[in-house]
């Protein structure tokens, strides 16, 4: 992973158009995890979404660009180019205003599985880590990887650790994940070149739920630490159905 | 007060590793992480289910070289078969062709194996699977445990809910879709998103292979064995979408063909991506298998998927077996009947 910049010219810059075969476009913004890259490409996705242009079947926001997904038997590559052009040109900004989350996270060891390990290696104590890891304000920049996965940026440079050099074990549902530069909250299982620093009790992907996806790209986040009884509570009242992440002012 | 008649239904006698439900996919969730998944050859899917008489997206089964064996419950079931050239037998006695349709009477035995070539092949039933769906899609990606029966493949003792088709269809014909046969020595990829990751002297290497699907080839990805190759700005990059076919070359520069149940995203150059039409053609080689690469032009890509679309909606024809085709004692077995019957005809009379 590139470090994060903020680049102000990449930022203003026009997109590039790549190719991903021949029923997808890819609309790049920059090469770097940046905020006001991020807003160009949430701007696009929420304007194209507002009037979807016949012949296109998905968009998906990433950090730094937008995939589309189109048909190219209805709408050809050319004439979709212009339509992005044409949605730049009023999208100055994200429709929806950004909400600000608040999500519980248990740190305690068995929930944190890992944080004596990153400890160790960022030669600082745990219970640092747990103070500038809950200090910090995030910005949600994508889900990716799998469903109701969040990459989270503004994680402090201290708590900046490269990945490991081969995956661990699967994590459990909800771990959160620090690595490269970046904070992740995962939704299911899997192996990963990540390391565990703590595990909310709350479901960002849940399907009998009305809003299936908690949060949207775009979201800023703050993590609330909770002791372990705290976390079974909490873990029991999600398991009903009921929301634990809570939306503050600012 | 009358019975309830037991409804028809599919039951799965045996099951081999990763035969699953598939539909075109579950589209519209990429953006929350979701994988669409979906037929790993989607033009054999397609053919089968045409073949069926059903639209050409309806939920069907996509067998593995694992292979399936089934048998109908309460009344008898219309099924075509579609894919690779795999074995096919009907109460024991092997049919001559891989691409057929065939009524399964309750009881009867329709055994489905890997047979001399292709790694997957689609069954339709003629009428629709009452499967529940999740996020509006039957599809299954068993990483995740979504779609499918219950999130995940379909196992042995599995039944399989059918509302039964009430189009007449010949009790066995031959499906003649000869874009089927499409032999995987080249593979036709659209250069990028990536490729300015790689020297004109990498791109060359890349094209010429040859490649070799490997050993770790499963629904996720083809990972390919040929010349390693380097990066000429390094090999991470901030991680963006993947679309299908995309092919990611990590720091050890072996390339992999991200497939149907690919993560939704990826932090790896992209140096490709195989063109849509092509897709089965890869999907159906078996680790072992060599070829190249060919780059196309956008414009190119298109028109191989109009011509696609055009033959499939044209030219699916299902042609009744002839007796001259099977044994006596096959014969005893089965009821033919004559006369052509073109699907597409019959889901314009319906």
């Amino acid at each position: 992973m590139p470090p994060v910049a903020a680049d102000a010219a990449t930022a203003s810059a026009a997109p590039r158009f790549l190719n991903a075969g021949e029923t997808a476009l890819v609309v790049e913004f920059g090469e770097t995890v940046d905020p006001a890259i991020n807003d160009r490409v949430l701007a696009l996705d929420a304007a194209l979404r507002a009037d979807p242009p016949a012949g296109t079947r998905e968009f998906v926001p990433t950090y730094r660009s937008l995939m589309i997904h189109y048909d190219p038997l209805q709408i050809e590559r050319q004439t979709l180019i212009g339509l992005v052009h044409k949605a730049l040109a009023v999208s100055a900004a994200r429709t929806a205003a950004a909400a600000n989350w608040i999500i519980p996270c248990c740190y305690d060891s068995g929930f944190g599985e890992d944080i004596e390990e990153v400890a160790q290696l960022l030669k600082i104590t745990p219970g640092d880590l747990i103070a500038w890891h809950t200090a910090a304000s995030y910005r949600i920049y994508m889900y990716g990887f799998a469903p109701g996965q969040i990459y989270l940026g503004g994680l402090p440079e201290a708590l900046a650790i490269s990945r490991r050099p081969a995956p661990r074990p699967p994590h459990q549902p909800g771990a959160v994940l620090i690595g490269g530069g970046l904070c992740v909250i995962t939704n299911f299982a899997m192996p990963t070149g990540w390391y565990v620093v703590g595990r909310t009790p709350e479901r960002l992907y849940a399907a009998a739920r009305a809003d299936a996806f908690l949060f949207q790209a775009g979201d800023n986040l703050r993590f609330e630490a909770i002791d372990a009884a705290t976390f079974l509570a909490l873990e029991r009242r999600v398991a009903s159905g009921e929301v634990v992440a809570r939306q503050s002012a600012a | 007060m009358s019975s309830v008649p037991a409804q028809a239904a599919l039951r799965v006698l045996s099951a081999g590793p990763g035969v699953t439900l598939q539909d075109t996919g579950r589209h519209g969730y990429l953006r929350y992480g979701v994988t669409a998944a979906g037929p790993m050859d989607p033009l054999a899917y397609a053919t089968a289910n045409l073949a069926a008489g059903n639209a050409a997206g309806s939920t069907a089964i996509e067998i593995s070289l694992g292979g399936i064996e089934l048998t109908a419950e309460a009344e008898p079931l219309a099924v075509a078969v579609a894919g690779g050239d795999f074995a096919i037998s009907l109460d024991a006695r092997v049919l001559p062709s891989a691409a057929l349709v065939l009524t399964i009477e309750p009881g009867a035995v329709l055994n489905i194996r890997a047979g001399q070539s292709g790694a997957w092949c689609y069954l339709a039933v003629a009428g629709r699977l009452v499967v529940p769906q999740l996020l509006g899609s039957n599809a299954t990606h068993t990483r995740t445990g979504f779609g499918g029966v219950d999130g995940r493949a379909i196992r042995t003792g599995d039944r399989l809910p059918v509302e039964p088709s009430r189009r007449s269809m010949p009790s066995i014909g031959a499906i003649a879709a000869p874009w089927l046969d499409r032999p995987p020595e080249i593979i036709r990829v659209v250069l990028g998103p990536q490729d300015d990751y790689f020297s004109a002297e990498q791109i060359a290497a890349f094209l010429d292979g040859p490649w070799r699907v490997s050993i770790k080839a499963d629904r996720m990805a083809y990972f390919l064995d040929g010349p390693r190759l380097t990066h000429a700005k390094g090999y991470n990059i901030v991680s963006d979408g993947i679309a299908m076919g995309a092919i990611q070359v990590p720091g050890d520069g072996r390339p992999i063909v991200l497939m149907a149940d690919r993560q939704s995203t990826g932090g790896y150059p992209k140096i490709a991506t195989v063109i849509g039409p092509d897709l089965g053609r890869l999907a159906q080689a078996r680790p072992g298998t060599a070829f190249r690469f060919e780059a196309v032009s956008i414009a190119e890509a298109v028109a191989a998927r109009r011509e696609e679309a055009a033959a499939l909606a044209r030219d699916l024809v299902v042609e009744p077996l002839v007796r001259t085709q099977f044994s006596s004692e096959f014969l005893l077995g089965l009821n033919l009947i004559d006369g052509v019957v073109n699907p597409i005809e019959h889901a314009r009379i319906t």
